[in-house]
């Protein structure tokens, strides 16, 4: 396997998703190929990072004002029907 | 803080419930569900518009586009699937305005060669992220993803921050799964290429310099 076919399968193999025989190849090119086993710890890191972290948070004061807007225009809506 | 299994519906059964009481007109039912999902459809917009005001406008419009046409619903999808297509769409439209000059589309820049994927090969920090403020780190991913064509922001968006499948991505998106799936391989590898900077390993100090 060359690091070309590894990165190929790099999703595949994050996301828990291939067949074993596949994955046992994978596991083995990440013994000895370092670059490869930086990318793949590092792009898992990169995925945990940012499901951990919510970068936009919507602030409470503003979230009620949207879902009063909101629900008032569908209560309007309803009326018009 | 939210974890990523409850971030997508739970039981589709009471969903299913509470849409079609809505779609009959019960109006507290689709209150359930706007509560249910205003911060994702929030956090979905602003990934993609990367605009405060336009992802506030997105989160009423789709709202409001879903709640017209309930009727049109099928109970064949996923009714939180099927809300952030609206929304997806409505954002890729607040983007295209902004940016007249240049067409956004869900097609937009795929010529990376395979042999620039990846330059960096440092190693990084266990928990790379604890050297930064929350703050700080929140300016670190918003601007990191700020630099990903809209495309392959919304793939990462759905796929790995709303942990929506490979397929309801692609459904949702209107691509095929290979489209998502090399479109998902490149953001997340421009991402890591990009955060390497901040999450190395420092050869001296604490940060890199
Ligand atoms: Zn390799």
């Amino acid at each position: 396997m060359k690091c070309k076919d590894f990165l190929n399968e790099l999703n595949d193999f994050l996301d828990g998703s291939l067949d074993p025989k596949l994955k046992a190849e994978l596991e083995d090119h990440l013994v000895w190929c370092h670059h490869c086993y930086v990318v793949c710890d590092t792009t898992k890191k990169t995925i945990q990072i940012y499901r951990e972290n919510d970068v936009y948070e919507l602030p409470d004061p503003i979230r009620e004002r949207l879902q009063t807007a909101i629900m008032q225009k569908c209560k309007a809506k309803q009326k018009s029907e | 803080m939210e974890t990523i299994e409850n971030k997508v519906t739970g039981d589709t059964g009471e969903e299913l419930a509470l849409v079609l009481s809505a779609r009959g007109g019960d109006i507290n039912a689709f209150e359930r569900l706007l509560k249910k999902y205003d911060r994702n459809v929030f956090r979905i917009a602003q990934h993609i518009t990367q605009n405060r005001e336009d992802a506030e406008d997105v989160v009423q419009d789709a709202f409001l586009k879903a709640y017209e046409k309930l009727d049109q619903f099928q109970g064949n999808s996923k009714f939180y699937t099927w809300l952030v297509r609206i929304a997806v769409n409505e954002a890729l439209m607040k983007l295209r305005k902004r940016k007249s000059d240049k067409t956004v589309s869900m097609d937009d820049e795929v010529e990376t060669e395979d042999g620039t994927l990846t330059r960096e090969f440092a190693d990084w920090d266990p928990n790379p992220e604890q050297r930064y403020q929350q703050s700080e780190l929140g300016d670190i991913l918003g601007k990191t993803i700020q630099g990903l064509p809209a495309g392959f922001r919304t793939v990462f968006v759905l796929r790995d921050v709303e942990g929506l499948s490979t397929e309801e991505t692609a459904e949702t998106l209107g691509l095929s799964v290979p489209a998502v799936k090399s479109r998902l391989l490149r953001a997340r590898l421009q991402l890591r290429e990009r955060l390497s900077k901040f999450f190395k390993k420092a050869k001296g100090g604490d940060r890199p310099k």
